[in-house]
């Protein structure tokens, strides 16, 4: 039945691959911090046995572990006890499968550091700040790149010879290294920008134009550093594309038929643009690291800034809890990249439609 | 010979080679000529740069020429370690694959592929915050390496199936050599050009790797390193102190190494591949 519609039967398929990888991603994010002997009970009693006695610090640690789902209880929720009176831990194997059916329900447990506010809360108020600061640079930063590196490749000369070094110089700042000129210079320097934050201090996000108005401001600096980073990243490989698609025959060819240069720059400009779109959907996952640190030198109000004060506090919780939604992000853009290749790449599109 | 010959004729490969070999041998011999180890107080928090303390001293009173040296020679050493690691498991990963072909192959891709979507920075922070104690420099390092190999197993991976069908593979099978022979003695030699050039690409991605994890405060604990040194200085105000000297010098030694790295990488490109010479 599928046989009639290629490019569904593609999509279906990448989305069955997708969800497997999705899958890969809950397991690590599950049992790679599990992999130390941290545990957030423990992290949690630290801080909240001070002056308390022991039988309350005892009765506190098990309300504890009720909650972060490492005890067995039964039907009315009383924890279960070894006939020597501990508490019966549940197996690591049953708590996996609590924290995928909990994940797929979006409920990401507790946080440490704010308790009793849950992971889930956090981050919703985090994410539209990653969102609006990483999408738009990304989106934005491919397409020019892409136009600088094909006109560096087409015209040579001059252009070329500033904008490669300059190009090569940028992609070899690390985000965050630019992240912190920016700050230094026009936050702290000049003081025409913000040097941190998401908005000013007295207001409350809403969609006032006022609050509107504060955050346009102070996204600038952010924005910019990723931004010129992305535009350098992919002009190098936009240009060294275009050079090779250059020198194929296919180009020799079309010039020696006469072809006019206007059609043979579209023609080379849509085939260098493919891998290019592939090269977008792998570093993807590069460039979203890169923002995530850029956004905690800003103190942006992203996730960024949410992994690295779970860090700080040792919230283990929020960190996986991070960790997971920043994963399932790059997937989901992988995705819709991986689709976009399908529908615009001439050969991926015959070998749907021939069933290979 | 006539590599080297050609190698030293491009303009760019001894720019590059040039820096990086500066930065190596500041690395190296710098020890020789800062005498104050790195532990010491020399004067008070934030001090300018002086005669005798040229790049000032950090938020302890440090003096940061040692402290950058010192950091300088651990993130070249994550780099290199780091660098290895990833060359080697993809290397093999894209050899063995690419060689083999069939359902090996297959599973080897889309292990590689996966591992390719899901973030490497995401897994870092994973492991090393999971490992609080004891997350040494080398320990750091081999983390990364296992982290960012995929790239590397996917490049060799596609050159390795392109020599697949060639004659001396083929006569080599006759001849009674073993998968790893073949993979070994008569696939790799012909992409050794290319295997040092994703060498080069994976040290720079481990040094920045380092610096990323640092950054975010899950840094080594037994040594410096210029991450680590950029955190230290954002997390005690050097920024709205204007004390540029506790951060500027850090983040132009890892712009200047990587940048050297690049560089290299794409002069070798250019003398590999002689479509690209002009």
């Amino acid at each position: 039945m599928l046989k009639n519609y290629p490019t569904l039967k593609h999509i279906l398929g990448r989305a069955g691959w997708y969800f497997v990888t999705f899958l890969v991603a809950v397991t690590i994010n599950f049992f790679l911090p599990r992999l130390g002997d941290a545990n957030p009970v423990d992290a949690m009693m630290a801080k909240a046995s001070a002056g308390l006695d022991s039988a309350s610090a005892k009765e506190k640690e098990e309300a504890y572990l009720k909650e972060f789902g490492l005890v067995e209880t039964d039907a009315q929720g009383h924890v279960l006890r070894t006939p020597q009176g501990k508490p019966v831990r549940t197996s690591l194997g049953s708590q996996f499968l609590n924290y995928v059916g909990m994940s797929l329900r979006g409920d990401l447990g507790g946080s440490i550091l704010q308790h009793p506010k849950r992971v889930s809360e956090i981050i919703k108020t985090a994410l539209p700040w990653t969102l609006a600061l990483q999408l738009p640079t990304i989106v934005f930063g491919w397409l020019l790149g892409n136009v600088l590196g094909a006109l560096a490749a087409y015209k040579r000369g001059v252009f070329d010879k500033v904008m490669y070094p300059l190009a090569l110089l940028t992609s070899a700042i690390p985000a965050f290294c630019f992240g912190i000129l920016l700050v230094y210079f026009f936050g702290i320097r000049l003081e025409w920008f913000p040097a941190s934050g998401g908005y000013d201090d007295g207001l409350t996000p809403t969609l006032s134009s006022a609050f509107i108005a504060s955050a346009s401001y102070y996204y600038i600096l952010p924005f910019l550093s990723v931004f010129l980073i992305v535009v350098g990243g992919q002009a190098i490989g936009m240009r060294s594309m275009c050079i090779y698609e250059l020198g194929t025959d296919y180009v020799k060819y079309a010039k020696l038929l006469g072809v006019k240069e206007n059609k043979i720059l579209f023609y080379m400009f849509r085939n260098a643009m493919l891998p290019q779109l592939t090269g977008l959907a792998l570093a993807l996952g590069t460039m979203v690291g890169g923002a995530l640190i850029t956004e905690m030198i800003f103190s942006y109000p992203g996730l960024g800034m949410a992994i690295l004060t779970a860090i700080e506090g040792n919230d283990y919780p929020l960190i996986t809890g991070c960790t997971l939604l920043v994963t399932v992000t790059v997937l989901i853009a992988n995705f819709g990249v991986d689709i976009l290749v399908g529908i615009l790449d001439p050969r991926i599109k015959a070998a749907q439609q021939t069933g290979k | 010979m006539k590599l080297l010959k050609n190698l030293l004729k491009s303009p760019s490969f001894v720019f590059g080679m040039g820096l990086f070999l500066a930065t190596l041998l500041l690395a190296l011999f710098g020890p020789l000529f800062t005498h104050l180890d790195v532990n010491t107080r020399v004067g008070l928090a934030f001090t300018p740069p002086s005669g005798s303390h040229w790049l000032g001293t950090d938020h302890l009173g440090l003096d940061m020429v040692s402290l950058l040296i010192a950091g300088l020679r651990s993130s070249l050493y994550v780099g290199f370690l780091a660098g290895t690691v990833a060359t080697i498991v993809g290397t093999l990963i894209g050899l063995y694959g690419g060689y083999k072909g069939g359902l090996i192959d297959d599973i080897l891709t889309v292990g590689t592929n996966l591992f390719l979507v899901i973030p490497s920075l995401i897994v870092l922070i994973l492991l090393s915050s999971s490992i609080e104690n004891g997350r040494s420099l080398t320990l750091i390092a081999l983390i990364i390496g296992c982290t960012t190999w995929t790239w590397s197993a996917r490049a060799v991976r596609a050159q390795a199936s392109s020599l697949r069908g060639r004659d001396h593979v083929a006569l080599a099978r006759i001849n009674g050599y073993g998968t790893m022979g073949i993979v070994l003695l008569h696939i790799m030699p012909y992409l050794l050009s290319y295997i040092f050039m994703v060498f080069i690409l994976q040290t720079a991605t481990g040094i920045l790797s380092e610096a990323s994890i640092s950054m975010l405060g899950l840094g080594p604990y037994d040594s410096i390193s210029l991450g680590k040194i950029l955190n230290e200085a954002i997390r005690n105000e050097a920024l709205s102190d204007g004390a540029w000297w506790a951060f500027a010098p850090a983040m132009v030694l890892i712009t200047v190494i990587v940048f050297a790295l690049y560089i290299i990488n794409t002069s070798l490109e250019g003398v590999f591949n002689p479509r690209l010479r002009k």
